[in-house]
């Protein structure tokens, strides 16, 4: 099928030449965006799961490191009996002080500070545990504790992702438009350089799919060629982004990675601009012949 | 005004065409032509030939009158039937309108690919006529430089290679020698008796003369479909009656020839 030569000199005009490099350049942004809409994805997911099994419990210092003991206690037995909890762990001195450090400097004197006793509470997965019921209990029994859920922030920050990626979808989207708008002007172009030609198919009996499935192949070969184009450009842009971010990211983002999935998701962008090519060039086609005798 | 038999190959009744606004280029045209039937269409240049050869394999529209081609009223065809009909039409255009980036080969097999007949077939088929043709050490020569005559030949090729059940030509010997002119003729006759209705559109009086078939005279934008005797006297303005009697006519002299 590929080999079939075509009755109209398609690939000889200048669009022919000009076509692939501009789908090239469409596959180029949405391999990017593509690229950036997984990962966030990737991301929002991963806070989501590893965020929403825990919760800290923080207790006030009281005036006495006995009472201070005591308090941190009582805590964790009423955590440790709750439904839906896996286990409830205190925070020891140094891990707090490693907390803090960034903020207080390296032996910021932070001995001195009347520091809150943090408990971590690993929640039993898939346990929906009332975080509200929690903290009344704990008010009650010990005053002076608060618990965070982590619900806030992480709505937030999932709600951020889950905007940039809207975004990114948006992009998507016009990048497909925008191919397809291409398209249609190349054929409708196309028709009117070949227009003697086609006329002249037509009289022999042509019908229109006859010539549609000329553009619509022609569409679909240079829709792959520049996809193909675009993607090569893509990857060392995607891998170059990849290891800066893995140079910078010292803790603060989590993993950056794309996986072998986004991978195969990046590779299929040629597939779906070529077909979006040559749907678009058969039914601009098809449209244009019908307003002709 | 009845023509008989609505089982002619070309009907027109009263067509008339105009560009535009412009004034009528063909007027109140009525003719039949009947199956098997070979015309000659004569006339001066600019009378009309070409515009009424457009009208008959469907390149154009008449602004008003009927046509029908093969029993199919065109008026109410629509789009979608016109590609069935136009594969019964073989067409010998003035200027050839081969498409220039296929080889001789490609431009008379697109026919036959375009109604879908197999490559194997195809192959020889097309080398046979253009054999026959004369255009055998051109199979695969572009038309860019192939002569004019050459150019002729495959146009002609093209427009027989289907066995059209209606050949239309415009001019198709205008430009080769009259020994190869005369070889295209019994081309076009042999495909005649194999049932195709033939109309010819040229200038060249002696072929006409020397071949003998009925002629349909085009004078400004008027069919005269009598017989040479008749044209003598005959008016321009023939109209619808001179169209009947043309159809009959040509049946009787297709089966005097048979």
């Amino acid at each position: 099928m590929w080999a079939r030569r075509s009755d109209l000199p398609l690939d000889h005009d200048a669009l022919g030449r000009f076509l692939p490099w501009l789908i090239a350049f469409m596959v180029y942004l949405a391999a990017l965006a593509l690229a950036g809409m997984l990962l966030l994805n990737a991301m929002a997911a991963r806070w989501d799961k590893g965020m929403s099994d825990t919760l800290t419990v923080q207790i006030a210092p009281a005036d006495s490191p006995e009472k201070d003991a005591q308090r941190v206690r009582a805590t964790l037995g009423i955590i440790r009996s709750f439904p839906g909890v896996a286990r409830a762990q205190p925070l020891d001195e140094g891990r707090l002080m490693d907390l803090l450090e960034p903020w207080l400097g390296p032996g910021g004197g932070a001995e001195d500070l009347p520091l809150p006793h943090l408990i971590d509470v690993k929640l039993k997965t898939g346990a929906r545990v009332d975080a509200a019921a929690l903290a009344k209990r704990l008010a009650a029994a010990v005053p002076g504790t608060a618990v965070d859920d982590h619900g806030v922030w992480l709505e937030r920050l999932i709600r951020l992702v889950r905007t940039v990626e809207a975004l990114a979808t948006a992009v998507l989207l016009l990048i497909g438009l925008a191919t397809a708008g291409t398209v249609v002007f190349t054929t409708r172009t196309g028709l009117s350089i070949h227009h003697e030609a086609i006329e002249v198919l037509h009289l022999i009996g042509a019908q229109d799919t006859y010539v549609a499935r000329q553009f619509a192949g022609r569409a679909l070969a240079m829709g792959l060629r520049g996809g193909v184009i675009g993607l090569v450009f893509a990857v060392p842009t995607l891998l170059g982004i990849g290891y800066l971010a893995t140079r910078m990211q010292a803790g603060l983002l989590p993993d950056v990675s794309l996986d072998p999935h986004h991978w195969a998701a990046l590779a299929g962008l040629p597939l779906v601009v070529a077909a979006i090519a040559m749907v678009t060039a058969r039914l601009t086609v098809m449209r244009t012949l019908a307003r002709m005798l | 005004m009845t023509i008989e038999g609505s089982d002619c190959v070309v009907r027109f009744e009263s067509v008339g065409l105009r560009y535009g606004l412009g004034p009528e280029v063909l007027q109140d045209i009525s003719f039949a032509l009947a199956p098997g039937s070979f015309h000659f269409l004569l006339g001066a240049s600019g009378a009309g030939k070409s515009t009424l050869l457009r009208l008959m394999y469907l390149a154009l529209k008449p602004s008003r009158g009927l046509i029908s081609l093969f029993g199919h009223n065109m008026a109410t065809t629509s789009r979608r039937q016109l590609p069935a009909l136009r594969r019964r039409i073989g067409v010998v255009f003035q200027d050839f309108r081969l498409l220039h980036h296929l080889s001789a080969f490609d431009n008379v097999a697109l026919p036959l690919r375009v109604a879908g007949v197999r490559e194997n077939e195809i192959r020889k088929h097309v080398v046979e006529l253009l054999t026959w043709v004369g255009l055998k050490d051109h199979v695969n020569i572009r038309p860019t430089i192939l002569s004019g005559g050459q150019q002729q030949r495959v146009a002609i090729a093209r427009a027989v290679i289907a066995r059209p059940k209606l050949l239309l030509a415009d001019e198709p010997t205008g430009n080769v020698d009259d020994r190869m002119a005369m070889r295209l003729m019994h081309l076009f006759e042999e495909l005649n008796k194999l049932g195709t209705t033939i109309v010819i559109a040229t200038h060249n009086e002696t072929l006409v003369r020397r071949l003998g078939h009925p002629r349909l005279r085009l004078d400004a934008g008027w069919l005269d479909a009598g017989t040479p005797d008749q044209q003598a006297a005959g008016k321009p303005a023939a109209g619808v009656f001179a169209a009947a009697t043309s159809g009959s006519r040509a049946k009787q002299s297709s089966e005097s020839a048979a």
